[in-house]
Parts: C-alpha cells; structure tokens; sequence
C-alpha cells in the first residue's frame, strides 16, 4: 500500500496522455459490462433447464400444433416419469411493447415438472381452481404493478375466444418466483383447461410437451423412443434435452454470444496494443527516473512490481470508471430493452469477471516495461540522462 | 580552503588509513565498446577517512565518474576491492547492493533527478519507502531532512516548481533522510549559477562539518573543489596527485 501514492503519481507523469488511455480503456469496459450482460441476459433463460428434461415439439413446425393425445402415448415410454404440456398464447397487454412471454399450462403439472420454481401452496392451488386464473413471475408483477386479485387484460393475436371476441380477461391469483441465482422467470402461466376450451380453435392441441426422465444418461434413448413413437404419423415429433431446446431457440436469432464475444475480443485486442503501446513508451521517457529508484536502492524486484502496479492501477481505474458508467446505465437501458430483453441487468459475476479482466489486461500491457525497467543498468541509464 | 599536498602526502593517502571509510584497492575497471577494451580504471588504490569531504577531479573521461558509481555501489569493479564501512560492497549480489545502496549511500546527481511528479516531500520520502516506517514517520523525517537543507516552506512544491537551487537542495535533502554514512556527490552544482553554487557548497560544508558527513564530491569545478577537504586528481584511470 506504501507504494500506491508512488504508482498514482506516476500515472498522471503526462496527464493528457494517461486520460486519453484510461477513457479508451474505460470504453472498453463499459461495452464489456454491457454486452456481457446482454449475453447474459439472452442466456438467462437457458439457465432454468434441468438435465432430466426433455421438450416434444412439432418436427417441421411451432405452427402446426400436437395432439393432446400424444400425452398418454409419451407417458408410456419406458424411462419416463411426467409429462406435461404448454403452449404459446402470444397477445398483447396494453401495448405492443409491453412484450412477455404467456403460456397456457397444467398448474400442479407444470410446478411439479419445474420444481425450481417457487411458488406458495395456497396460491397454486388457487391457480388450479380458478379457470381464468393466471400466476406471474414477480419481475412482471412489480413492472406492471400487479397484484392478487387483478385482473389483467390480455388482446389475442393468435387465439380468439370460440365468440370471436379477442379480449382475454386473467385474474392474478398468485406471483412466483425463480431460484435465488438464476435469471428471473418471465413467463405469465394460464390455465390450460380454460384457453383450450374458450379458444376458437386448434382445441385439444398442444404447442409442446415437457418430459421428465428417470435418469438424465438414458435422455437420448429416450427421446429417439418417443419420436420413433410418431414416426410416419401425421403429427411427427422432434425431442430435444430442454438446453438443445433453449439453444436452437437461440440458434434463430443468432448466435449472439459469439458475435457479441467477437466485438468484444476486437476491442480488447486493440486496446491491448495501444495501451501496450502507451506503457512503453511511457518507459522509455522514463529510464531516468526508474534509475534514480534503483540507485535509492529500489531492487530489481521492487521496480518490477512497481511497474507492473501500474500498468494494473492504470486499467483497474479504467475498468472501474467503464463498469460504473454502465452500472449507471443499466436501468435506463433496462427499461428501454425491456420488451426484448427483460431480464436485462449487470450481474455482479460480470463485474467480478471485469476485475479479473482488467488485471490481466495490465499484466500484458506492463509486462514488457516491467522487465525492460527490471533488467536496467543504472549506470547506463544515468549516462543516457 | 583545500591547500597543495606533497607527493608524501599523496602516497600517505593511497595508503591504508585505520580510520578510513572508504577503501579502494587495486581497483581497475574496464569496458567493452564493440571489440575496443577502454580501460578506465587502472589499479586505482586509496581511503577516504571518516568525516572527509573529499573532492574528485580530473578532465572529462579521466575516470572520476566511474570511481563514485563504483564506490556508491552503483557499478562493480572489474578486478580489485571496494570496502565501505568495513563491508566489501564489490561481492554482495545485486539485491544486497540495492539494500546496501539503500541503508547507507545518499547520492546527489547534477541534473537533480527528482521525479517531476511528486512533491518535495515525497521525493525525500522516496528512500523511506524501503524501511519499515510508517507514513507518519517517513513524513516526519523528510520534514526535518527539508528543514536541515532549508526548503521546509517548498515542502508541497513540484520540482518543476522551484529554482534549479532549490531542487538540488530537494536532492540533498532525500540523499540525507535515510542517515547514510557516505554522500556522493556528482557534479553538484554543475548546472547551477556561481552564487547557487556557493549556496549548494556551503550546505555540503555544513553537513560535512557539522553533521559530520563524508562526502565524495566529483566536479569539474576548482572553485567547488576549494569547499572539500581534499582535493584527488585523476587521470588516465590513476591518481595523479592529491591536495589537502
């Protein structure tokens, strides 16, 4: 710690030059901080899948909807254990940019398949009883200002009531919530029974179908069984483990993690050359004075450190101003992306990861410096003064 | 005021001294510029006592520069002893030469060499940072090292800041603050205007005196050298005569 004063000094030598640095640092991290956590965001989701977990969908296409009565069939295949089914509701609350998923579902059937999920006895069974009974995610209930016992208007773009009439109408009888750390569930659950019969049409038809297995080894097996099922039948099957689900989803929309990994490694790569860049001929100008140390008496292995410290001081300072910047940010873009992204927000895993990051970025920038001040004759270096 | 040695005298001076501090023996240095062996040194033998202030003179590559970097432990000899204070400095490895450099040499350099981007203060706290002192002691030493030189009102002064005067003293005052036993000294007051330069020597004397420093000062300077107890000629590598 005595050194620190010596370390900060020595990063503000040439003012101008060091702010420049550090902003362009800083920017580098405020985009990690940020994209990292898009990344996440996105990911998020595929957090909340279990090993023993398969989904049945369609083969071909989401459009073209499962019978109910695979149900039974699926439940007859050695190795499994539940079956459940879900489907995608779509609509519209307010406004089309008040975007969140809605899925009809069997109440206890789907809290007993994800059991990860919590939600209270009493409210569960409220959902079960009430037909237009709905529970939401408590990250949706604080965002719109839900709570039990309102009553949530939803506008159907896919699904018409059987009356022609597109106004879904949901009563709030319970809120649950996620694990503790894992990204927050976003999902409105409906009551199946109740969309199936008041729907138009497509009725006994599933979107998909969730499966529990005995043992996560003989998932495969499984799910070759339950589509050899189906084979050659009009309503073909394609079982996927719940990741290969979540990934192919993601698949759609591109692979962002690796485009948004590639931005990334393109900025740190060049901000690695110029502050490498930076830090030598930072040295050179300062031959002299690392001389005068090592006459003081300052080790080989002290003026090392030293220089190092500040290569590492320079890009802490930089990933701190960057990651509180985006620390700073984070709810406004959270409340901007909302409707793509609702699970938007700076973990602090990607702080930490940031922290990590920034030491090795000034290991690598200090480091040739380092052993350049470490190796200097100081009897050469004075003469050179 | 230095006065004209016998060359009794100067044999007296290359020869083992009880008292001496410093002792030079048979010290030759040498170095390698492409395939030439520039000898700078040549079996260089002498003792400065204790308390001595003594001045090194001699025309430019004679080879005084060379024997206060070897004598301050800056550089090794290529044959021959160097002891100071008893301790034989030439065969300590690196990192026991940097800590002895540390406990018991100050230097004072011609261009200052402070570090424009510390304050008087903390450029004489830089040596303290090698001890065990907390912030508040090595604060309280260079406050007194400051007061001892004169600059204690220029304490939160950049170099940039102060006179060319004022920075040497700076100098002094962060080669004083570990309590070294040996100042050196090279070309002190060799970017300094004659009056400034007085004032830098006066202070030498002082310290010389009164706080019973030994220093090795090399100038080019007759008039500088006038303020040292003794005056040694080099040249070519050997001593050519001494005053007294």
């Amino acid at each position: 710690m005595k050194y620190l004063g010596l370390l900060w000094a020595g990063l503000f030598r040439r003012r101008t030059r060091t702010v420049l640095t550090l902003a362009s640092i800083a920017i580098a991290f405020l985009l990690f901080a940020l994209l990292r956590s898009i990344i996440d965001g996105f990911l998020g989701g595929v957090q909340l899948v279990g090993a023993d977990r398969l989904i049945v969908s369609p083969r071909y296409s989401i459009v073209d909807p499962l019978p109910l009565g695979h149900q039974q069939r699926i439940r007859s295949v050695p190795g499994v254990v539940e079956v459940t089914i879900a489907n995608w509701f779509g609509g519209t609350y307010q406004d089309p940019q008040n975007f969140f998923p809605k899925h009809p579902v069997e109440p206890r059937a789907y809290f007993a398949m994800y059991s990860e999920l919590i939600i209270a006895p009493e409210q569960l069974a409220a959902f079960e009883n009430t037909r237009s009974g709905t529970v939401v995610p408590r990250q949706l209930a604080e965002r719109f200002g839900w709570k039990i016992g309102d009553r949530i208007p939803i506008e159907a773009d896919i699904w018409p009531k059987a009356s022609g009439d597109r106004l879904w109408e949901f009563d709030v009888v319970g809120i649950y919530d996620g694990p503790p750390d894992e990204a927050a569930p976003d999902t409105m659950l409906i009551n199946f029974a109740y969309f199936d019969e008041a729907r138009q049409f497509a009725n006994g038809t599933v979107g998909w179908f969730i499966v529990r297995v005995a043992d996560p080894d003989t998932a495969g097996d499984v799910a070759r069984n339950i589509d050899a099922l189906f084979a050659n039948s009009t309503n073909e099957t394609r079982t996927s483990t719940e990741a290969e689900f979540q990934a192919a989803f993601l698949k759609q929309i591109g692979d962002i993690g690796l485009i948004m990994s590639g931005i990334l490694g393109a900025v740190f790569f060049t901000i690695l050359l110029l502050t490498g860049n930076t830090m030598a001929q930072a040295f050179r100008e300062r031959i002299p004075e690392v001389a005068v140390l090592k006459t003081l008496g300052f080790s080989n292995v002290t003026v090392l450190g030293l220089m190092l410290g500040e290569a590492i001081l320079l890009s802490l300072v930089a990933a701190l101003i960057g990651m509180g910047i985006a620390v700073l940010m984070a709810p406004g873009i959270a409340k901007g992306i909302a409707t793509i992204l609702p699970g938007f927000g700076i973990a602090p895993q990607t702080l930490l990861a940031g922290l990590g990051l920034a030491v090795l970025l000034g290991v690598v920038t200090g480091i040739y410096p380092a052993v350049q001040g470490m190796r200097l004759t100081i009897v050469e270096a004075l003469r050179k003064n | 005021m230095a006065n004209m040695a016998s060359p009794a005298r100067l044999a007296n001076l290359e020869k083992s001294m009880s008292d001496s501090l410093v002792r030079v023996d048979k010290v030759s240095k040498s170095y390698t510029r492409g395939k030439e062996k520039i000898d700078v040194l040549r079996e260089l033998s002498m003792d400065v006592p204790q308390g001595d202030f003594l001045a090194l003179m001699g025309p430019s590559g004679s080879g005084k520069t060379t024997l206060l970097n070897l004598i301050g432990g800056l550089d090794r000899p290529t044959t021959g002893s160097i002891t100071i204070g008893g301790e034989r400095i030439d065969s300590l490895s690196e990192r026991e030469l940097a800590r002895w450099r540390a406990g018991h040499i100050g230097f004072v350099f011609q261009f200052y060499n402070l570090l424009p981007v510390l304050s008087a203060q903390r450029n004489v706290e830089l040596p303290l940072l090698l001890t065990k002192l907390s912030s508040r002691e090595r604060s309280a030493h260079a406050a007194t090292a400051l007061e001892v030189v004169g600059l204690h009102d220029r304490a939160r002064h950049k170099p940039n800041e102060l006179s060319g005067g004022q920075q040497q003293r700076v100098a002094i005052a962060r080669a004083l603050v570990s309590d070294p036993m040996l100042l050196v000294c090279d070309e002190p007051t060799g970017d300094l205007d004659r009056a400034t330069a007085d004032e830098i020597l006066n202070l030498l004397q002082v310290l010389n005196r009164e706080h019973g420093k030994t220093i090795i000062m090399v100038t080019h300077d007759p008039k500088a050298a006038d303020f040292a107890q003794h005056v040694v000629h080099l040249d070519k590598g050997v001593l050519v005569e001494a005053l007294a």
